[in-house]
């Protein structure tokens, strides 16, 4: 029951705060929105308590027949990744939300429908982490392309209607094989004994090699948009230029990760063979996306368009990560979701706050800020340092795992992959030198630091950021029992250690 | 008290975070803050020193950890340190001069308004260093390396409103960034073979596997090395890195951090030891990036690039020193310890004969600043004397060895080396002569004047060092205290006895000395650079830093530019431009598919004729056939 409540939790609330009283200013809507968000946060911290970090596997199960013809079952559970996204998405809901405070400041009649929007986003993230069957976890796979389009749609700016209609057509491509993909599964699990969506189910389906890969392609497809992988990346950077800040942050930190996420947990579990058959080119293609994602952020003009391909880079990373077939580099995979998420979420709102205060996304309108504001620069930089995975900031972590076990499988490939690691410190600091340092010019000289407001909204980001550099096992150890399932369907397993075996027990000794 | 090297480093953290937490209130007292943090350390260590001292030379390595940093999948790392006879060394050098230049900033900071920043930058970088030498695992090293080249970055370009500091930072990081990628290489290579990172194990079982993999992992290390260091290829970004204000150039660009390649390959020397291959590359780079910085160092006009020009000839001894193996790590660490103080106390120098000439850098406008400045110049006298070798100073016996083991190890790496010494004599007498000799050539409203006390005590404190450090050499102390970190070193005989080598060393610095002096004493130097048009080719590619920013520029950062542009523009026209392409041709079709539905009943109808006449022809044909 525990998850179907923390779906409808934030659900209620965004139904609640649609239906309240427009009021002068927003503030009724805003207060009920971002308590809603804290509520779940809560929820979402005792759900970490439920969960038995020993047992492994899907915890938190619930299960009822929904629609009995078909066989479909509203079933819900995680394992440790599946609880990590869950978690990531109710930590950012709250920051997204205060630091959104007053992005409708100049529109307050409609400050009810952009934060019901937010939150019926974040019911909807929760559930399709957290689905166990795949006809659930379509539904609302698909369902997050509803708020999605209004919020980019409706409240953006600029060609706000061009990049939402983009968006949409470009995702409902995907998850249009994704749907086939789902009908072949009914119709094999139909003439294999009755149908069924669930997980447990499918995973037992026996089917040709041929099939098999024509599934693990509608699935990839359609996950690969969304997270996005080059060359189906071009719907990002002009939604990215066109919604608001909190937008942007549950678009690309959260509903992006359902593509990478919904990589590891159905791709790879419910099509190992396909898997590995198509894992060299998914390989090539993600270590193209580290490398094209870091060239185009130093190209970019526009800094939400900057952040947007850093993302491309870091996806590509993630994916790459996943396909290393490594029980490191997959583990590394899913904390970078969790990392990334936070630190593209601390880029896009302080990016936003500038973009606020100057009127204007475009890097050359800026310079010399550090000197007016310079709280806001330091906030800038940590972000930055995090996107270019700075040791003692949490990115770095998660992007040396999924390089030293990528490594461990291919030496070209993970070498490669760490050239996007010299781009990165390219296109951070570039944009760093660009925007804040330098003389000021008229337009920025009367540039407002962050209030405390922005600072308190912003902090829980930066804390756990800094926190998790020093300190990322208690989020591993949740991620890490979750990821050697999968290891040990796909692939041969682990490569060997390349060194005699006698020294590997040496130097592990009790660990392992 | 061993055990509490993780103290070392957090207490300067601590001091870091603290100040750039703390509001406007704490400008007043931050520094002091700052100062008392690097002290404390720096007692701390002294206490853990002599506790080191009073053991068995067996005995001398304690290593502590705080528990594990990752665990994931087979990957584990602790946070773990090692506090050894190497470390401990480090330990005191970072910290002890690194306090003397919290003291010596407290002055050259004063009127600064963001001083507690600064402070702030000082602290961290003091913890990111400590954390770099006192590491027992290579990617905890890596930490501290990269938080190393975080503090570089930030101090280099702290007067961020001028955009040559802003574009010196950016430099500094990226080309680091570069060595980093093999220092990252490097630890995953020692992940897939070993199964661990953990810098003694690696080392010990460095014999296990083949040669190429060690070569391979030699090259990754000196890879990093040469990024850190500034050493050639990697080179390019330490003279730039001068617009630093000049205590950081001092602490970081001078004494510690740009020593901490040849940390690294001390520290790893297992590894080199198993590979000649990686020492001969060592070597290679070594002689290479000794000549070409002192080189640039005999053209620079700019205080500050001499001396950077300098530091990275003197980087290049320690590099060479230590790629000869066995034989040359204890040296390569007593140089880089007595240059540490020699050097440091230099740039300090420097930074109080700008502090007392408007912050002018141009040597053609000193002159003649011995009186104004007496203990400057004194103190920077006594520098002089260490860095061209003068006998009895701390520069004399630290070089010397290594030019007599470049020597034994090969005639031309020791002619190399020696060349080097006669250079590095010429151009620092000629900084000498042309900063405190000779006639004013002053500007106009520039009053020199010798700076507080607060600057000059650590000159004379690092004055004293670059005098008496020598003693470390006395009966080979330093090679029997380092050898539990670095193993028993084995002497080859030089080809000459080596006081004849010492008498040819000598000769050869009065040659440099006396060559700088017609140069540069004998006549007065123009108060106004020649033009480069006017001086001679060496002169002009030495100003061009032997045109390393012109190859970087024509091989890397063009290439990247126009490959940026080009798909910057493909990414929209190309990629973006076959989905929105396939886009409008659907409806282009759907369009033509409109056309037909007119709305005209009579059209229809005409249309319903038509399909029933191709029906009904159908339905014949089929019939008749």
């Amino acid at each position: 029951m525990m998850l179907s409540l923390l779906i409808a939790v934030p659900l209620l609330g965004a139904l609640v705060v649609a239906l309240l009283p427009r009021s002068e200013d927003g503030r009724t809507a805003r207060y009920v929105a971002v308590g809603v968000s804290i509520l779940t946060l809560v929820m979402s911290l005792l759900l970490l308590r439920e969960f038995d970090l020993e047992v492994g596997g899907y915890q938190l199960t619930e299960q009822h027949e929904w629609i009995g013809a078909f066989g479909v079952h509203w079933a819900l559970g995680v394992n440790g990744i599946g609880l990590t996204m869950i978690f990531l998405t109710t930590v950012l809901t709250p920051i997204v939300l205060a630091a959104s405070w007053n992005d409708k400041a100049d529109d307050p009649g409609r400050t009810n429908a952009y934060f019901a929007w937010l939150l019926a986003l974040e019911a909807l993230a929760i559930g399709v982490f957290a689905a166990t069957d795949v006809f659930v976890f379509y539904v609302l796979f698909e369902a997050t392309l509803i708020p999605l389009y209004f919020l980019i749609g409706g409240h953006g700016t600029g060609r706000r209607s061009y990049a939402a209609v983009k968006f949409l057509i470009y995702n409902l491509l995907g998850g249009l094989l994704m749907l086939a993909s789902i009908v072949g599964l009914y119709v094999l699990s139909t003439q294999q004994g009755g149908p069924s969506f669930l997980r447990a189910d499918l995973a037992g389906l026996d089917m040709s090699a041929t099939t098999e890969r024509l599934l693990f392609l509608g699935f990839f497809i359609a996950f690969a948009i969304k997270a996005p992988m080059w060359p189906l990346h071009t719907w990002l950077p002009d939604a990215a230029a066109s919604a608001t800040p909190g937008t942007n942050v549950m678009m690309v930190s959260v509903i992006d990760k359902l593509g990478t996420f919904g990589m590891i947990i159905w791709c790879l579990e419910l099509f190992p063979s396909a898997s590995e058959w198509a894992a060299p080119v998914v390989l090539v293609l993600a270590v193209v996306s580290i490398l094209y994602g870091a060239l185009l952020a130093i190209g970019q003009a526009d800094l939400r368009r900057l952040v947007a391909m850093t993302s491309v880079s870091h996806f590509g990373f993630i994916i790459l990560g996943v396909f290393a077939f490594t029980s490191t580099s997959m583990a590394g995979s899913v904390l970078y979701m969790f990392n990334h998420g936070l630190t593209t979420a601390l880029l896009f709102l302080v990016v936003g706050m500038m973009i606020a205060r100057r009127g204007s996304g475009l890097i050359a309108d800026y310079g010399g800020v550090q000197k007016v504001a310079p709280v806001l620069s330091g906030v800038l930089l940590l972000a930055g340092l995090a996107s270019l995975s700075l040791p003692g900031l949490a990115p770095f972590v998660s992007e040396f795992l999924v390089l030293v076990g990528t490594f461990s499988r291919s030496i070209p490939l993970a070498a490669a992959a760490t050239v996007g690691m010299v781009l990165a410190a390219v296109y951070i600091l570039l944009m760093f030198q660009r925007t804040m340092t330098g003389p000021l010019n008229e337009r920025t000289s009367t540039f407002r630091d962050l209030s405390p407001r922005e600072v308190g909204a912003l902090a829980p980001a930066i804390v756990l950021i800094i926190g998790l550099g020093f300190v990322p096992q208690p989020l591993l150890s949740v991620i890490d029992p979750a990821v050697d399932p999968v290891i040990a369907t796909v692939g041969e397993g682990d490569p060997p250690q390349r060194a005699p075996l006698d020294l590997t027990q040496q130097t592990e000794g009790d660990h392992e | 008290m061993l055990d509490l090297s993780w103290l070392l480093i957090a207490i300067p953290l601590a001091g870091a975070a603290l100040l750039l937490t703390w509001g406007k209130e704490s400008d007043a007292f931050g520094h002091l803050i700052a100062t008392a943090c690097s002290a404390a350390s720096f007692v701390l260590g002294a206490i853990m020193f002599v506790e080191l001292l009073g053991r068995d030379a067996g005995d001398r390595s304690v290593t502590t950890s705080l528990g594990t940093w990752i665990d994931a999948g087979h990957f584990h790392v602790d946070f773990a340190f090692t506090f050894d006879t190497l470390s401990s060394l480090f330990v005191l050098l970072i910290t002890g001069v690194g306090t003397l230049i919290h003291v010596y900033s407290i002055g050259y900071m004063a009127h600064d308004e963001r001083r507690r920043r600064f402070f702030a930058y000082l602290n961290l970088f003091i913890a990111a260093m400590l954390c770099l030498v006192l590491a027992a695992d290579y990617l905890v090293l890596f930490l501290g390396w990269e938080g190393v080249g975080l503090a570089s970055y930030l101090l280099i370009g702290f007067w961020q409103h001028k955009p040559s500091a802003a574009a010196a930072a950016k430099k500094a990081f990226v080309i680091n960034r570069v060595g980093d990628l093999g220092m990252a290489l490097a630890i995953m290579t020692c992940f897939a073979w070993f199964g661990t990172s953990s810098i003694a194990v690696v080392n010990d079982q460095i014999d296990t596997v083949s040669g190429t993999v060690a070569t391979a992992l030699g090259l990754l290390l000196l890879w990093g090395a040469c990024g850190k260091s500034a050493q050639f290829p990697l080179q390019a970004w330490l003279l730039d890195a001068m617009e630093g204000p000049t205590p950081v150039s001092a602490l970081i660009h001078a004494a510690t951090m740009v020593t901490a390649g040849v940390y690294l390959v001390v520290r790893s020397h297992d590894v080199f030891d198993a590979s000649p291959t990686a020492r001969g590359f060592v070597i290679a780079v070594g002689l290479i990036t000794l000549l070409a910085g002192a080189w640039i160092g005999c053209t620079k006009d700019d205080i500050k690039k001499s001396l950077a020009g300098s530091t990275m000839s003197q980087i290049g001894y320690m590099m060479l020193a230590a790629g000869l193996g066995p034989a040359g790590y204890a040296f390569a660490i007593f140089h880089l310890l007595t240059h540490g103080f020699f050097k440091a106390n230099m740039f300090l120098g420097a930074g109080s004969v700008m502090h007392g000439m408007n912050d002018d850098v141009d040597m053609r406008r000193y002159g003649a600043l011995r009186s104004a400045m007496p203990i400057t110049f004194y103190t920077f006298g006594i520098g002089y004397l260490a860095i061209i070798g003068f006998p009895g100073t701390s520069g004399f016996f630290s070089k010397d060895k290594i030019i007599e083991a470049a020597l034994a190890h090969n005639v031309w790496v020791g002619i190399g080396a020696l060349v080097g010494a006669g250079v590095t004599a010429f151009y620092m007498t000629r900084m000498m002569l042309m900063t405190f000799f000779g006639e004013k050539r002053w500007r106009e409203q520039v009053h020199p004047h010798e700076s507080p006390s607060v600057m000059t005590t650590p000159l004379i404190v690092l004055a004293a060092l670059s005098l008496f450090a020598g003693v470390m050499a006395l009966g080979s102390w330093i090679e029997e205290w380092l050898e539990p970190a670095t193993g028993h070193a084995v002497h080859h005989d030089p080809p000459l006895p080596i006081i004849v080598i010492t008498l040819i060393v000598l000769l050869v610095v009065a040659a440099g000395v006396a060559l700088a002096w017609l140069a540069y004493g004998r006549q007065q130097p123009a108060a106004e650079a020649p033009a480069d048009s006017e001086v001679s080719f060496f002169t002009r590619a030495g100003r061009a830093e032997l045109y390393g920013n012109a190859i970087n520029d024509a091989l890397v950062v063009r290439p990247v530019t126009h490959l940026t542009r080009a798909l910057v523009w493909g990414d929209g026209k190309i990629i973006d431009g076959l989905v929105t392409g396939s886009a409008d041709r659907i409806g282009e079709i759907s369009g033509e598919l409109r056309k037909p539905q007119t709305g005209f009943v009579r059209s229809y109808a005409l249309m319903v004729l038509g399909g029933a006449l191709v029906v009904l022809l159908g339905l014949l044909a089929v019939t008749l056939a």
